[in-house]
């Protein structure tokens, strides 16, 4: 706190541009939630998805889709690193040297990777052991860096935040639908508990699904799977929604 | 033999793209042409065998608990590992600087065509996975290090050449209309990655 006193006019200077930045931006009178920027929110889920549409951020996370409860645990830090990450970047946006942008975006990313890595180790070690090199991989998540470069260079401040929590929802929807039917039909479970019933040893030790001789689908569980059943969302979603389909091959 | 053995598990049985779906996104992006593709995967080798043992060197020396210990006997029980995201993600970033400077001037044509994806090797998870898994293997000496680099780039390499020649003849299919592009490409990397399986247990 102390420190903060002592700001040098320079820096008072910076934070009072930050300030007429943030202020400037809420000036155009536009409501919270107003009908652009629910769109900002609900775009990213469907007609942008970052996933099945621009095709940004597969990469760090259909590994750990094997069962629901770390791909919950997944989105939800996906959503706050791209939230406050995408917050920060549009504060800085005035500052930042176009040349050297690619390095101050990756500092802050992993700045902030860095806090929830820690903050998973300290509350939820298990699932923290389980994502392992998964959660310093969102650092170099195509979609963070994306909507880094995409939006939050150009945006102001509310907009960039509603960016980065739409995207990383749209994002995390996709990883969840994926984990719910790997878990489901993989290992019969959600989120661990045996909703299609008990496998016992024998048919009549069974109970639900498995005494009518249900058997899992082991393959769901291979990680092949994952790519295919986000295939298969795409196909959904493509037929449902033709404007997505692309010309070629 | 031990390092063959490391080589083909790296190339082969921990691929990259087929085991942990790391650097899909330019994968995907940057697989419609074989020239292409070769030029990137050519550019992912060489950064990942330069970064991997780089970091390795960082991550022994700097940041494991315990690794300050060649600076006197007060320094045994610092742990900087939690640095070591940002620490790996700074040397990433500049190599790849590097490379990037090196191929405009060397080759300028590769330089065109890779275009936006050579800046973005840098967030290519290809690399940073790289670096974290050698991280959790806890390698013995830079040789392995080394190795492991090597052999998880020429995996991506392989993936990337196999997506990209299979995208060029599969251009004139008869797809149904919403699987085309995207879909399709999924679909084929998974079986694809079925593939890679059946190499899983083969031990040299």
């Amino acid at each position: 706190m102390a420190n903060e006193k002592k700001m040098t006019s320079e820096e008072k200077e910076a934070k009072k541009n930050e300030m007429i930045l943030f202020m400037s931006n809420s000036e155009e009178k536009e409501h919270f939630l107003s009908k652009g920027n629910r769109k900002l929110l609900s775009d990213p889920l469907d007609d942008n998805n970052p996933i099945t549409v621009q095709v940004l951020g597969i990469c760090s996370a259909l590994a750990i889709t094997v069962q629901l409860e770390p791909a919950v645990v997944m989105a939800i830090a996906v959503v706050a690193v791209m939230a406050f990450s995408n917050m920060i970047i549009s504060m800085l946006r005035n500052m930042i040297p176009s040349r050297i942008r690619i390095i101050v975006q990756l500092v802050v990313v992993a700045s902030l990777v860095v806090l929830v890595d820690q903050i998973l180790k300290a509350y939820a070690y298990d699932v923290s052991k389980q994502l392992s090199v998964f959660i310093g991989l969102i650092i170099t998540n195509c979609i963070v860096m994306g909507r880094l470069e995409a939006f939050a260079l150009g945006n102001g401040v509310y907009k960039s935040f509603l960016d980065g929590v739409g995207n990383a929802a749209g994002y995390g929807l996709i990883l969840i639908i994926v984990a719910f039917f790997r878990e489901l039909l993989g290992s019969g479970k959600l989120f661990g508990f045996e909703v299609l019933g008990h496998k016992g040893a024998t048919l009549a030790e069974s109970s639900g699904l498995y005494a009518f001789g249900y058997e899992n689908n082991g393959l769901m569980l291979l990680s092949p799977m994952a790519l295919i059943v986000v295939g298969l969302i795409i196909w959904v979603q493509r037929a449902r929604n033709r404007k997505l389909i692309e010309e070629t091959n | 033999m031990e390092y063959v053995n490391l080589f083909v598990r790296s190339i082969f049985i921990e691929n990259m793209v087929f085991a942990y779906f790391l650097g899909m996104c330019s994968y995907l992006a940057v697989s419609k042409t074989v020239k292409t593709a070769v030029g990137l995967g050519a550019a992912v080798i060489f950064v990942l065998s330069i970064t991997v043992p780089i970091n390795f060197l960082l991550d022994n020396y700097l940041l494991r608990p315990g690794a300050l210990q060649w600076l006197g006997a007060e320094y045994a029980d610092v742990d900087l590992s939690f640095l070591s995201f940002i620490m790996f993600i700074a040397v990433i970033a500049s190599m790849v600087q590097l490379v990037e400077m090196i191929v405009e001037k060397f080759a300028p044509a590769l330089y065109g065509a890779l275009g936006i994806f050579l800046p973005l090797i840098a967030v290519n998870c290809a690399i940073l996975g790289g670096s974290l898994f050698m991280q959790q293997k806890d390698f013995g000496a830079i040789t392995e290090a080394i190795t492991y680099g090597f052999g998880s780039g020429v995996g991506w390499f392989l993936a990337i050449l196999g997506i990209a020649a299979i995208r060029e003849k599969i251009a004139y299919s008869n797809i149904p209309a919403p699987l085309k592009g995207l879909g399709i490409t999924f679909i084929i990397t998974g079986l694809m990655a079925l593939g890679f399986m059946s190499f899983m247990g083969i031990k040299i």
